[in-house]
């Protein structure tokens, strides 16, 4: 059965800003890593989540942008959010850090917390934790952010009743330079769920 | 051995990522895993590579570190009798 679906809430996190549809969230950019950056916007949330400190990158890129997405629309755990995230660099930030802590046998000390984030999935488990999620999820590796790929696939979760809602996106880390896109996705909302209208929002600057 | 007790929790806070805990806060005899300062299974692996690079101690049975990672008052008397570096 064809649905009729919505995007309720978007975010783009680019170049130190935030933008909620297509909004600033953080009015004043500045020249800053992204871990500072990342540490500023945890404040501005308000979040009291120590966990968040000990994330690789990546997932504190998703898990930021999820919050900005979710919080916003007041979910809870019974909601049925699906969440379906894609990226170029997949988890290659972390597996450098990985590597070069096994790269010399005589100083072999391979660090646990890192190691546990060699996946971008478990940005996903992340986001999942957070908001006591347990549902279907899917990261994807992509040459390039695909509104067609991202859109068939929430209309089939939706279409097939695996899911209410979907939260997906585009999130990609590499080497201090990122970019992410989420929205959700269900049958309520004032956007209509389109691929031309997917490429259009994703291309959205501030 | 105050000097030793006091590198770990620089350490302990460095290492873990436990960016909003001062050193202050954690007290010598206070838990560290549990209702103390809440590390969990992760950190406990990050804790016995720690012994191993820093001091040279190598824990063969993960179990041991349960005792060993008390507290910081158990963990500095630990270091002091068994490290190599």
């Amino acid at each position: 059965m064809k649905l009729e679906t919505y995007i309720s809430t978007y975010c783009h996190i680019r170049n130190n800003k935030i933008l909620i549809n297509g909004k600033p969230f953080i009015k004043d950019a500045f020249d800053t890593d992204f871990s500072i950056f990342s540490k500023k916007v945890y404040k501005d949330l308000n979040l009291s989540y120590p966990k968040f400190f000990k994330m690789d990158n990546l997932s504190k890129l998703a898990f930021l942008a999820a919050e900005c997405v979710l919080n916003r629309e007041k979910t809870n755990e019974d909601d049925n959010i699906a969440i379906v995230l894609t990226n170029r660099a997949s988890s290659l930030d972390t597996d450098r850090k990985h590597q070069s802590s096994i790269q010399d046998k005589e100083s072999y000390y391979p660090s646990p917390a890192i190691f546990v984030y060699t996946l971008p999935n478990i940005a996903i488990g992340e986001i999942s934790i957070k908001h006591q999620l347990k549902s279907e999820n899917a990261f994807f590796i992509l040459d390039a952010f695909n509104a067609e790929f991202l859109h068939n696939y929430a209309c089939s979760l939706l279409e097939n009743n695996k899911a209410e809602s979907v939260l997906c996106g585009w999130v990609d880390y590499d080497n201090e330079k990122y970019d992410c896109f989420m929205y959700k996705v269900s049958q309520i909302g004032d956007i209509k769920h389109t691929i031309n209208k997917l490429q259009n929002l994703y291309k959205i600057k501030d | 051995m105050e000097a030793l007790k006091l590198e770990l929790k620089e350490k302990i806070i460095e290492q873990l990522n436990l960016e909003d805990i001062s050193i202050e806060e954690i007290g010598d005899n206070d838990p560290l895993f549990g209702d103390g300062l809440g590390l969990d299974s992760i950190d406990a692996l990050e804790l016995i590579v720690m012994l191993d690079k820093d001091y040279g101690i190598k824990l063969t049975d993960p179990k041991e570190g349960k005792k060993i990672f008390e507290s910081v008052a158990i963990m500095a008397a630990y270091i002091t009798e068994n490290r190599t570096k």
